[in-house]
């Protein structure tokens, strides 16, 4: 039977141990279910539970209680083995912020293999699989470099088609573009939606930049290891206030509409998120001779 | 500056020697190695010095970046050599400064010592790690070793650890070069003092160092974890390893080769 989502989660509580013996909860009752081929993007402030969230989806982290589906199966079972944990790392990948710290060889294309390597699959299929992860992240002229000769866009892309090889449903992004120059996060940000869009992976993007938030199909903001907003962009980000209320910042282009909605007492829609959308809003208003616009003469 | 240093640094490129078995070229360079101190007349050694030249010219590795090897060792070549020119005793005797004498003998000695150094790095250098990647090198070595797997010996796992530490060593010198900019930027002074001061001073170096190298170990850890990795055990590998005829052939001419020279030790 084809399952809708991809992961499931059902009151999801997750703390740290302290140091003293205590217990930080750092996730709390957490319940949501990601849709099979969607793109997600989750938001929240430092310290909100982001990472954690993630490692708990491939269990790098254990559940404290509640469950967890992942494919259809139930992998917060107590019977379960270690090859199903394999198994289900191999399906909900993982990209992390450091791309220097995720590169196990000095090759690329020996990098791209680790994975399947690890799987256990045979080396013909091992080098198909590396072939078409470096055509899928457009690296294949770099397939014999060393990552020490990379951009740090590029190490990252590596990063992805390291994990592309294992055929996973689901990649989890945790900031991945975090510590890129702004070309980089481009070249990222622009296979993350190849993949999506193309081979139908999930995407989970844990981000702070809210460019790259309006491009999914759905947000969650967490806030203190709980959803506070789960919506599409468009609505998420028309609650300026309220995603202030938790640290964040909505795009600058929403923000900009919003202020002239409440400050100027414009009426013009508050769910703005694209700055075509916008300049047709600040038309609109011209021509209605609202605005008056004043140009410099040099 | 730390940039320069070109240890296990692997030059790719596709001559014959990029493309031997790994393997092969640990059996090679044990044969040669050998052969190096098996040498021990004039005429083997010109050729063991012709030999390392020869295989130098195949692997097409610039000789710039071999002799910025050897230029490494300069140090114990020199100091070698004087060795063996003072403290030899022989027959010939050919300077007689008191209380040291120099012989023929320390003389042929210390040029058949900077010979076999000279060979051997030459040798090592273009034979495997110029021509070898590290994965390829750790690799092979795996190979050559597992059999000792069955003595409990953790073989992958010193093979994994192997990489990761090649892997990450350009990776720490970019980051030492980087602290120390950012300490001399605060006013941090290496350049200056006596020994103790100077060593003291690299303590804000090695500090942050280890910091970051504990927080990459950390990630790098989860992010293998997250790749499935869980040892040796069900591993496949992607390049697998078979000998060519050109491993064969670069078998059969070593093997020669130190026959060769084993040989001239008897007509000498
Ligand atoms: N290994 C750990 N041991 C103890 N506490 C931890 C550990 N990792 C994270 N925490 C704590 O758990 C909380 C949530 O951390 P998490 O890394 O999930 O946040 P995040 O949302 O990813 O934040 P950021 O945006 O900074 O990446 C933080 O308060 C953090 O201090
Ligand atoms: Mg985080």
């Amino acid at each position: 039977m084809e399952h809708q989502y991809i992961i499931e989660a059902n009151n999801l509580c997750f703390s740290y141990k302290t140091e003293d013996g205590g217990a930080f909860p750092v996730i709390k009752n957490l319940s949501f279910a990601i849709e099979k081929g969607s793109f997600v993007a989750i938001l929240g402030h430092n310290g909100s539970g982001k990472s954690t969230l993630a490692k708990l989806c491939n269990m790098i982290l254990t559940p404290d209680s509640g469950t967890l589906v992942v494919g259809g199966v139930d992998v917060t079972r107590n019977d379960l083995s270690e090859d199903d944990i394999y198994q289900l790392r191999r399906q909900i990948g993982m990209v992390f912020q450091n791309p220097d710290n995720q590169l196990v060889a000095t090759i690329v294309e020996e990098d791209i293999a680790f994975g399947p390597e690890n799987l256990g699959i045979p080396p013909k299929e091992i080098r198909a699989r590396v072939d078409d992860a470096l055509r899928a992240v457009n690296m294949t002229e770099f397939a014999r470099h060393s990552p020490t000769q990379l951009s740090g866009g590029q190490k990252q892309r590596i990063a992805i088609a390291g994990i592309i090889a294992m055929l996973p449903d689901c990649i989890i992004f945790d900031e991945s573009t975090a510590m890129l120059d702004p070309i980089g996060r481009a070249e990222v940000m622009e296979t993350i939606e190849r993949l999506n869009r193309e081979k139908g992976i999930t995407v989970l993007l844990i981000t702070h930049y809210m460019d790259e938030a309006i491009r999914a199909d759905r947000v969650i903001v967490m806030n203190q290891g709980e959803i506070f907003l789960d919506d599409t962009p468009r609505r998420v980000f028309s609650k300026v206030d309220q995603l202030k209320s938790v640290g964040l910042d909505v795009p600058q282009v929403t923000d900009l509409v919003n202020r002239l909605r409440t400050d100027a007492g414009f009426s013009i829609p508050a769910d703005i998120l694209h700055s075509a959308e916008a300049v047709e809003v600040l038309k609109t208003l011209y021509q209605q001779k609202k605005l008056r616009i004043d140009r410099e003469e040099k | 500056m730390l940039k320069d240093i070109t240890l296990g640094q692997y030059f790719p490129g596709n001559s014959v020697l990029h493309k031997l078995d790994p393997r092969m070229k640990i059996f090679l360079i044990i044969i040669y190695i050998v052969t190096i101190f098996a040498a021990n007349n004039p005429l083997s050694f010109v050729l063991v010095l012709a030999s390392a030249f020869v295989l130098m010219l195949i692997s097409k590795i610039p000789a710039k970046l071999i002799l910025r090897g050897l230029k490494a060792v300069f140090f114990i070549m020199a100091f070698t050599a004087v060795i063996n020119i003072f403290w030899t005793s022989g027959e010939h005797l050919l300077l007689d400064l008191g209380i040291v004498k120099i012989y023929m003998e320390g003389i042929t000695y210390a040029v058949f010592m900077i010979v076999r150094v000279i060979s051997l790095i030459i040798g090592t250098s273009v034979l495997l790690t110029y021509t070898t990647s590290p994965i390829a090198l750790t690799d092979g070595l795996e190979r050559v070793l597992a059999p000792l797997k069955v003595l409990h010996i953790p073989v992958h796992e010193f093979s994994m650890m192997m990489t990761i530490a090649l892997r990450f060593i350009p990776t720490l010198i970019e980051e030492t070069d980087k602290i120390i900019s950012a300490q001399k930027a605060r006013g941090a002074d290496f350049n200056s003092g006596n020994l103790m001061q100077r060593a003291k001073a690299l303590i804000p170096v090695m500090v942050p160092l280890f910091v970051s190298a504990f927080h990459r170990a950390d990630e790098l850890a989860i992010a293998m974890e997250c790749r499935c990795y869980r040892g040796g055990e069900g591993r496949t590998r992607m390049t697998q390893l078979h000998y060519q005829s050109q491993d064969i052939v670069m078998l059969i001419v070593m093997l020669s080769f130190m026959a060769v020279v084993i040989a001239l030790n008897f007509i000498f």
